[in-house]
């Protein structure tokens, strides 16, 4: 019964109707672009304002500059405190969120759409996105803080693993800047290098705003002016080097935990990358999909070595980092590090077979409505074609995408694109054989 | 930059980031999903099915919560509740292996499970049209499964490497687990749902047999399905699936269960943790009553709005205070949750801030409980938890993996997903001076358990040479 389900399975996907999302597009008179979804479905409004203001746009003297304007802009703006301002959030139930990475600072709210509430919040998301104070006190307070938790993520294996990887992924370049920077670097920051930095870039020219939810077309234009209208309205369009392929290294840090924590990575993917698709597919099938990946089966299922073992892209402005991570007990960490090395070996030499890249693409095109079954999801959706300026039909034209791509695609791209021997390595927590 | 306040989350076959982050919101009495459109069923067999329907997208999730958790666990056989909710995956004679995970992911599925103190749970969100294939699986899986001995000896070192990685290797989660063990001393919330290392060790193919055959059936079970359904036409479904499956004589029903009622404490208690780590840290846990008869019970509610008081928003008084006006914490925070099997707790921690010590923080929140016993709460702070209250139900609406969690969680502790209404109204209905007086009884010494982390240097012996042929 269960076989014959699964056969006819196979031409299930293409009978689907993917609904085009019925995105709104327009340029707000403070020159935001502007991307709107209208839907009464839940009295919610969601909102996220973004630019182009994330970690790359740091320096190594400047590190963290970007993420503690971010963390920052909601403790003191417009002429209110921050304690004015949680409380005048926290009294319409709404709630401020935000998205932090290498190329892009982002700003969410979501409330209720009754009048009084929405109106309440968004008077004070204006002020924290514009009018932003950046007080002495609340900055020093708060680099205190920063410090701390830095010091705190420096003991811990699978930070002091990131952190070493991306360092020996990115040398120089500014993706290999920690978000939240460094000791050094945040305890000099001050008052004006957070002033300059809002000033510069949170500018109306750059920024995206994204509406969804519970108004009108009117509506949301007059939101997005409100939000952006006092904003400076220069273009700045940050430009990031290119990426370059690192030197390969394996690097092998002593810790006292248990478990060690082995990483890989080599550049990977940018947003608008030709070898986008392949590459995406062909993860899912080495180590994004799950339980069905090669290294799930590998490492996890056949053998029992590691809880979790993963890899994936994160596709950037320039080329994000290509991962594996697994944790294993620090006496196995070699027998784990040789396998996944064998697994991408492995599949970088013989790519897919022709069932492991139909199931990929059934699992990948027959999820996408569970991608887009909320507002929230919609919403980050919004922000991420506003931001990369990708087409409205971003969304239909994935499945598309995905549903042409070849067996001899995803080997070739992936051939092209990533060098087993050439990646970074870094293995936290090592054997202890001293007193054997 | 806010440390996540400490909570105990359940603990899962295997959870990618995004969910994890899903999970840490409370899924207490905070955002309650209104019963509108919701709709139960019972079979022949005992097995409730509850459908509540969602039409904004052509989805659906399908949850199946078993009432058998890690409260129900003896000793020498902790974790093993959560052993077999991952030996589920290892297949039945009509689906071998990992084919229950190639079927669903290739189906355009998503699936998942996880096991608490009171529960374990199943789950699968895929397109409506795939409901048939999540049914006919999950059932398949409740009496058919396949143990071997070969499968559970590599499981059971997936699970080891589980402990490792998320207790073992935390210092936080070392605190945690240590504190639970003291405060409670007879009580089964006493042991970690991942199970002590030990009895992970010596855990057999039979115990988690014994497990099986003893929880999983119909009657001890709840089925809850969210999504763009017709109800009527779920109950077909589950009546073809679950239907024909006997039901287990043996179960008891949770209200005749051992009730293990942990005896009163007697005096304060103190422990401290060494563990790896940079920054002190303490945990405080003081023993406060659940929600047992929502339309009765006060108490439950009271203890909701004082930790929405003490930490419900970034304007709370643990943050304002001991964060930002007297700079003695880094992070401090304040939870409860009422919904629980067994008893509840009040927990309070706090990170010292540079130059502070544990002994600061604690006598800083401290006083902000006798200021609480002595002044009270304002009406401003009760309204501003309450708008909280009333938004956070209409925000939850927006997810039907939550709305599903909050039926599931309700009905397998032996609560009804219709009492949603009446928690949302009764907290509604919390005056200050009740937040005063559970204050006042509950969070006293005689109650109190505290824990505090030593940190520990990184130190690490000469490291092993590294094999000749691995260096690249």
């Amino acid at each position: 019964m269960l076989r014959h389900l699964f056969f006819l399975l196979l031409g299930f996907y293409s009978q689907w109707a993917y609904a085009t999302l019925p995105i709104q597009h327009w340029q707000a008179a403070s020159g935001a672009r502007v991307y709107f979804i209208e839907s009464r479905d839940l009295p919610i409004l969601d909102v996220s304002v973004d630019f182009s203001a994330g970690s790359s746009t740091d320096t190594p003297d400047k590190s963290g500059r970007a993420g503690m304007a971010l963390h920052l802009v909601n403790l003191g703006a417009g002429g209110l405190t921050e304690d004015q301002l949680t409380k005048g959030f926290a009294d319409v139930g709404a709630q401020l969120g935000a998205h932090f990475d290498q190329d892009r600072a982002g700003i969410t709210l979501r409330t209720l759409s009754s009048a009084r509430e929405r109106n309440r919040a968004l008077e004070l998301f204006g002020k924290v996105i514009q009018h932003p104070e950046f007080p002495e006190y609340v900055l020093e307070r708060e680099k205190a803080r920063v410090i701390a938790g830095l010091k705190e993520a420096d003991t811990k294996p699978g930070n002091i693993a990131d952190r070493s990887l991306m360092k020996m992924l990115y040398g120089t370049h500014p993706y290999g800047l920690r978000g939240s920077g460094e000791i050094e670097s945040v305890s000099k920051l001050g008052r004006q290098d957070l002033i300059d930095f809002h000033r510069f870039l949170y500018t109306s020219g750059d920024a995206v705003v994204s509406i969804m939810g519970d108004v009108s077309r009117d509506e949301a234009a007059a939101i997005a002016e409100s939000l952006t209208r006092d904003l400076s309205r220069e273009r700045r369009g940050q430009s990031i080097p290119e990426v370059t392929p690192p030197a390969p290294d394996t690097q092998r840090i002593a810790h006292p935990a248990t478990q060690s924590h082995i990483q890989l990575a080599y550049p990977g993917l940018k947003r608008d990358d030709p070898d986008y698709f392949p590459l995406i597919v062909g993860n899912h099938i080495l180590g994004g999909g799950g339980f069905t990946s090669r290294l799930m089966e590998e490492i996890r299922q056949k053998r029992g070595l590691a809880y979790s073992v993963h890899s994936s892209f994160t596709p950037l402005k320039e080329e994000g980092p290509f991962e594996i991570a697994l944790q294993t007990q620090k006496e196995q960490s070699e027998e784990a590090l040789s396998i996944t090395r064998k697994v991408l070996a492995d599949f970088i030499a013989g790519g897919p077979t022709e069932k492991e890249l139909i199931e990929a693409k059934k699992n990948i095109i027959g999820s996408f409505p569970l991608r887009i079954d909320s507002n929230k999801k919609i919403l980050g959706y919004l922000a991420m074609i506003g931001f990369y300026d990708l087409p409205l039909t971003y969304l239909n034209d994935y499945v598309k995408a995905v549903s042409k791509v070849t067996i001899s695609q995803v080997t070739q791209a992936f051939q092209r694109r990533i060098n087993p021997s050439g990646m970074v390595t870094v293995v936290v927590g090592l054997p202890d054989t001293s007193g054997k | 930059m806010t440390y996540p306040c400490f909570r105990f989350l359940p603990t899962c076959r295997f959870l990618p980031a995004s969910l994890w982050a899903a999970l840490i919101i409370p899924i207490s009495l905070f955002s309650p999903a209104a019963p509108a459109s919701t709709h139960e069923f019972i079979l022949g067999n005992g097995l409730r099915l509850i459908v509540k329907e969602d039409h904004r997208s052509p989805v659906v999730i399908s949850q199946i919560w078993y009432k058998a958790g890690s409260i129900d666990e003896v000793n020498g056989r902790t974790g093993v509740a959560h052993v077999l909710e991952h030996m589920m995956f290892k297949g039945t004679k009509k689906v071998p292996g990992g084919e229950f995970s190639r079927l669903i992911a290739a189906a355009g599925g998503r699936e998942n499970a996880f096991t608490g103190q009171d529960y374990t749970a199943y789950f699968q969100q895929l397109h409506k049209s795939r409901l048939p294939l999540a049914m006919e699986l999950e059932s398949d899986r409740m009496r058919n499964l396949v143990l071997t001995e070969e499968e559970f000896s590599k499981e059971i070192k997936v699970v080891m490497e589980e402990r490792r990685l998320r207790t073992d290797d935390q210092a936080r989660s070392l605190v945690h687990e240590t504190l639970m063990a003291t405060s409670y001393q007879s009580h089964p919330y006493r042991h970690p749902v991942i199970g002590w290392m030990n009895d992970l060790q010596n855990m057999t193919v039979e115990d988690a047999r014994q497990w099986y055959e003893r929880w999983y059936a119909p009657n001890n079970a709840v089925l809850v399905v969210v999504g763009d359904v017709v109800p009527r036409q779920v109950f077909d479904l589950a009546r073809k699936y679950y239907g024909q499956i006997k039901k287990a004589k043996s179960i008891l029903p949770l209200d005749q269960r051992k009730p293990q009622i942990e005896p009163k404490q007697l005096g304060i208690k103190r422990l401290t943790v060494k563990a790896p780590a940079q920054l002190p840290y303490v945990a405080m846990a003081y023993h406060a009553p659940s929600l047992r008869k929502p339309e009765k019970d006060w108490e439950p509610y009271a203890l909701e709005m004082l930790a929405g008081v003490l930490d419900g928003n970034e304007s709370a008084r643990l943050n304002k205070v001991l964060v930002r006006e007297q700079r003695v914490a880094s992070a401090a925070g304040a939870s409860y949750d009422s919904t629980a099997r067994g008893p509840a707790a009040f927990y309070l921690d706090g990170t010292p801030s540079e130059g502070k010590t544990v002994v600061d923080v604690e006598a800083a929140l401290r006083a902000e409980i006798e200021r609480l016993v002595r002044e009270g709460v304002t009406e401003e702070e009760l309204a501003r938890v309450k708008a909280q209250v009333v938004a956070g139900h209409v925000f939850q609406l927006d997810s039907m993996f939550f709305q599903a969690m909050q039926i599931g969680q309700l009905e397998s502790i032996g609560l009804s997903y219709r009492d949603v209404d009446i928690i949302l109204r009764k907290l509604q209905a919390v005056t200050p001076e009740q937040v005063r007086d559970v204050a006042k009884k509950y969070l006293k010494d005689d109650n109190l358990t505290i824990a505090v982390l030593d940190p520990q240097p990184l130190e690490q012996k000469a490291p092993a040479a590294v094999p000749a042929g691995l260096r690249h």
